[in-house]
C-alpha cells in the first residue's frame, strides 16, 4: 500500500499547530466537498482530506502517525514497521463520528478498526449510505431497461478484518426516469458497525451525451437544420424522435430559433414530456456561378435588410 | 455475503410521484423526527400538509436531506447556512442544465470575423 503524507495532503508543516490544521482542513473541505465542488476528482480528494484531518486533529492519533517518522514520501510503497501494534484494535468507536465513507488501506494498517463512519444520526443502528452515479442512455429511459452494476461490497471476514469483494447485481431502470432522480437499493450501502444492518446505495441517474437530443426533465430537445427555401416556403419533414420518425410541418416564414412542439414525444410518464424541435436555417454555399447568380437575384428581388432595426 | 451471480436488487425509484409520511421519510433517510421538524422550520424542506402528522414528502425532500446532512457533517454549517447552500446548489444545477441545453443546441465553432 502507499504511504499517505497527511501533512502534505492538508498543505501544512509537520509541526503545525492544531489551529493551523483546522484552518487548512476547512478551506480544503469547502473546495473539494463533492456537493459543492467543480473539481473532477472531488470525491477522492475529499476522502483523502477527511482522513488526513481525522488523524491529525486528534493528539493520540497524530502521535501514533508521527511515530512512523518523517522519512516516508507520499505515495511511497509502505509496510507497517515490525512490532507495530494496531492502535484502537478491531472495532468501532473512533470512526463513529467520522463521516468519511472509506478509509484507505494505509489508514487501516495503522489504526485497524472499522473504516466506515456513521454518517447519520442513526449511526448506531445502520451503516452509512453510499452514493453513486449511474450513467444511462436516453433510450434506456424511453423504453426502460435492466442494467448490470458492479460495486465493491465490504464485509467482515472471520478474523474481523474488512474484505472488499465485487458484487454484481441487476438494476431495473424504469421507463421515464429523468436526470437527477435517484434509485435506492436497500441494504447495498456500507456495512453497519457490529451487528447493525448495512446502509443503502443511492444511484443518481445521469444521461450520457446523446448525438441528437438534449433533455430537461421529461422534455427532449432537437435542433433541426433546414434549408432557406424550406423555412421561407414551409414544408413537411420527417424528424427523428425517441420513438421513431415523425412527420413535422414547418410553417412558412419560419426562422432560426423557431421552436415547434411534438406533444408527448419526450420521455414517458404520468404526464409525458414533449419533444421540442428548434429550427436552424443553414445556407448552401455559393458553390458555382449559377448559385451565385441566384443569390444576387434573390438579394435584389427581396430587398431584404436583416439589420433594419439596427439602423444600418 | 452477496451471491456471485448477478441478482435482482430490491430497488425503490425516487420519482416525482413519491409521497412519504413523516415516519416513512425518517426511516428512509435515517433522521429523527425532531431533525425533520427543524428542517421544515428553517425552510429546507417544504412538505405538503398543514401539521407534522399530515406532512407528505417527495423525492426532492430526500435529496435535500442527504445534501444537508453531508454539508452539516463535513463543513460544520449551521441550519441557516445549510438551508441557503442547498437552495443555491439547486439554482446552480438548474442554471447548468439550461446552459447545457443552450450549448448543445447552438454550439458552433466560432469563425474569425474580418
Amino acid at each position: 500500500m502507499e504511504y499517505k503524507d497527511y501533512y502534505k495532503i492538508l498543505g501544512v508543516e509537520r509541526g503545525a499547530r492544531e489551529a493551523e490544521i483546522k484552518r487548512a482542513y476547512r478551506k480544503l473541505a469547502r473546495k473539494y466537498h463533492p456537493d459543492v465542488s467543480k473539481e473532477a476528482d472531488a470525491k477522492s480528494r475529499f476522502q483523502e482530506i477527511s482522513e488526513a484531518y481525522h488523524v491529525l486533529k486528534d493528539a493520540k492519533r497524530r502521535a501514533a502517525y508521527d511515530q512512523l517518522g518523517s522519512g516516508w514520501q507520499h505515495g511511497q510503497e509502505f509496510h507497517t514497521p515490525p512490532g507495530w501494534e494496531v492502535h484502537f484494535g478491531q472495532g468501532r468507536a473512533p470512526f463513529e463520528e467520522w463521516g468519511g465513507a472509506e478509509a484507505s488501506d494505509f489508514f487501516r494498517s495503522i489504526f485497524g478498526g472499522w473504516p466506515f463512519g456513521g454518517a447519520r444520526e442513526a449511526a448506531a443502528r445502520r451503516g452509512a449510505d453510499v452514493d453513486a452515479v449511474v450513467r444511462i442512455d436516453l433510450e434506456d429511459s424511453y423504453a426502460g431497461n435492466t442494467i448490470r452494476l458492479t460495486v465493491p461490497v465490504h464485509h467482515l471476514d472471520a478474523h474481523g478484518n474488512i474484505q472488499a469483494k465485487n458484487s454484481t447485481f441487476k438494476v431495473k431502470i424504469p421507463r421515464g426516469i429523468t436526470e437527477g432522480q435517484q434509485i435506492r437499493i436497500a441494504g447495498h450501502g456500507a456495512p453497519g458497525p457490529g451487528t447493525a444492518p448495512p446502509g443503502d446505495l443511492y444511484l443518481t441517474v445521469k444521461f450520457a451525451e446523446h448525438p441528437l437530443y438534449a433533455v430537461r426533465g421529461r422534455d427532449v430537445f432537437l435542433t433541426l437544420p433546414i434549408a432557406p427555401w424550406e423555412a421561407a416556403l414551409g414544408t413537411t419533414l420527417r424528424v427523428p424522435t425517441l420513438g421513431g420518425q415523425v412527420e413535422l410541418r414547418i410553417p412558412a416564414e419560419a426562422q432560426t430559433g423557431t421552436r415547434l412542439r411534438l406533444k408527448g414525444r419526450g420521455l414517458p410518464g404520468p404526464s409525458p414530456g414533449d419533444q421540442f424541435v428548434t429550427l436552424k436555417i443553414v445556407t448552401p454555399a455559393a458553390s458555382n456561378d449559377t448559385v451565385k447568380e441566384l443569390y444576387r437575384k434573390l438579394e435584389q428581388a427581396s430587398r431584404f435588410n436583416p439589420r433594419k432595426t439596427m439602423g444600418a | 455475503m452477496p451471491a456471485d451471480k448477478p441478482h435482482q436488487a430490491k430497488t425503490t425509484v425516487l420519482t416525482g410521484e413519491l409521497r412519504l409520511s413523516i415516519n416513512e421519510f425518517c426511516d428512509l433517510c435515517g433522521v429523527r423526527t425532531e431533525t425533520v421538524v427543524e428542517f421544515v422550520e428553517h425552510g429546507l424542506l417544504e412538505p405538503h400538509g398543514s401539521s407534522a402528522t399530515s406532512w407528505s414528502f417527495g423525492a426532492d425532500a430526500v435529496r435535500r436531506v442527504q445534501v444537508a446532512q453531508r454539508l452539516q457533517r463535513d463543513l460544520s454549517l449551521n441550519m441557516e447556512g445549510t438551508a441557503l447552500v442547498v437552495e443555491l446548489l439547486e439554482e446552480i444545477d438548474h442554471l447548468r442544465q439550461r446552459l447545457r441545453l443552450l450549448e448543445q443546441q447552438w454550439e458552433r465553432p466560432a469563425r474569425e470575423g474580418s
